[in-house]
């Protein structure tokens, strides 16, 4: 008889951990709460560094979790463990021999950062909302006019302890350096800003995308902080910041302000943790067993990890992680039943 | 009467205005040499620099005003600049600093 595999989140985690485990002859079931498979990266327009379309990469995965005959099972949530699987909110047993939490991540709320004006003023919006803007194929402004100057913050919910977050989201850096190319692309003639406090291009092809923001792009890169965005008497934003490597103030107003909102630890982990008995790291984030050895196994035998459930990570590190789980799930089924 | 000292005077804001001021010379500089936008603030030209050792000149934070356009005073600074190279034989981003000396000398000053 098939081992089965329960797996919590129909993300791109979820899914991809679900295939993985499928070509191994293992029989994953998903769990996901929303009415469609997809998660988060159904609102991404294109990619970081090619530009990909974000549906090249997720429609392959959804369409072959269908046509696989994978059972979903949508609109569910998982309320409590049991030793031989899992309990829905439907009251429903679902009985496994692992688990797999691909829960993923929230949002960093932007409106949490009142200083920057998010849902005050009109033209300030965030990474998310830019991404949704040209997935519905026009950025513009509140009145429909074009944006001739653009400032982008970065670290908006990253690295911050005012708001709890201390951790680097990772994927906003590369993000800001992508959607100020994009606004580039779309409104040659436009200013952009990028207002970082570190620029961190850790994967392949991002430092050299970094570059040609800057020199073929003409991306300004300022390193500070804003500190404050008000709205101006023409319904422009003025933003404060210090410009740091020339050591003075800065001020200027712009059209239209983007924030890049970092990646919190789903905000239903605590539920989750107590109700599977695992811990979590001080970032709110699942604590995986071992950062080398076992970065995809909990501290319980038969619970694993996949993608951003454990910590920020890119499309690239989540579908990269999901064999890795997969592989982690079929060692264990393996040695469970081997010495029975 | 003009020279009366009343202890106390006028500060001019430090504050790098955007809005006012005057990019056109900036962008006139990006425009011809736009490696100079690929900067990452590392120093190494100023940490290298001659003058910098003798004097308080520093060239980061010099071209990094004048692309504000903040040009007030660049020029006289620059001239600080002995055009030894050091800083171009050390930059990561591998901009031609010698030749940025240069292009900023002849866009703000005279000739």
């Amino acid at each position: 008889m098939a081992k089965r595999v329960v797996i919590v989140g129909g993300g791109a985690a979820g899914m991809q951990t679900a295939l993985e485990l499928k070509s191994r002859g293992i029989e994953p079931i998903i769990i996901e709460r929303d009415m469609d498979l997809g998660g988060k990266v159904r609102d991404w327009h294109k990619l970081f560094p090619s530009f990909t379309p974000a549906s090249d990469v997720l429609q392959p995965i959804i369409d072959k979790v269908r046509s696989s005959r994978i059972r979903c099972l949508l609109g569910q949530e998982v309320k409590t463990f049991a030793e031989d699987g899992v309990i829905l909110r439907s009251e429903e047993h679902v009985p496994a021999d692992a688990v797999v939490i691909a829960t993923g991540f929230s949002l960093f709320d932007a409106h949490r950062k009142q200083e920057y004006g998010y849902g005050l003023y009109h033209n300030v919006i965030t990474s998310v909302d830019l991404e949704r803007m040209m997935n519905n194929g026009r950025v513009m402004l509140a009145d429909g006019t074009e944006p001739r100057r653009i400032a982008i913050l970065h670290c908006v919910g990253s690295r911050d302890e005012k708001v709890c977050q201390k951790h680097c989201s990772k994927v906003c850096c590369i993000t800001g350096v992508k959607q100020a190319i994009e606004l580039k692309q779309m409104f040659p003639t436009a200013d952009v800003f990028n207002f970082y406090m570190d620029i961190r291009m850790f994967g392949p092809g991002y430092e050299e995308l970094y570059r040609e923001a800057q020199q073929r792009y003409n991306i300004h890169f300022v390193r500070g902080r804003i500190s404050e965005a008000a709205q101006t008497i023409n319904d422009r934003i003025q933003i404060k910041a210090e410009d740091t490597l020339t050591g003075r103030p800065l001020r200027m107003s712009v059209d239209m302000l983007v924030l890049l909102v970092g990646m919190s630890a789903n905000r239903d982990n605590e539920a989750l943790a107590a109700a599977s008995n695992l811990s979590l790291a001080p970032n709110g984030y699942f604590q995986t067993k071992d950062s080398f050895l076992g970065a995809v196994q909990s501290e319980r035998p038969g619970i694993f990890y996949a993608g951003a459930a454990t910590a920020p990570k890119s499309l690239a590190d989540t579908l990269a992680e999901a064999s890795m789980t997969a592989s982690a799930v079929e060692r264990y089924l393996r040695d469970k039943y081997n010495n029975r | 009467m003009r020279n009366l000292n009343f202890g106390y005077g006028i500060s001019r804001p430090r504050v790098i205005n955007l809005d006012n001021n005057d990019l056109r010379k900036s962008n006139a500089i990006i425009a011809e040499m736009p490696e100079l936008q690929a900067c990452i603030g590392c120093g190494s030209c100023t940490a290298s620099c001659t003058a910098g050792n003798l004097t308080d000149f520093n060239f980061r934070r010099l071209h990094t005003a004048v692309r504000r356009g903040e040009y007030q005073g660049a020029y006289e600074e620059i001239n600080k600049c002995m055009l030894c190279g050091k800083c171009r034989l050390v930059c990561p981003r591998g901009i031609n600093t010698r030749e940025l000396i240069m292009l900023i000398k002849r866009k703000l000053g005279d000739f």
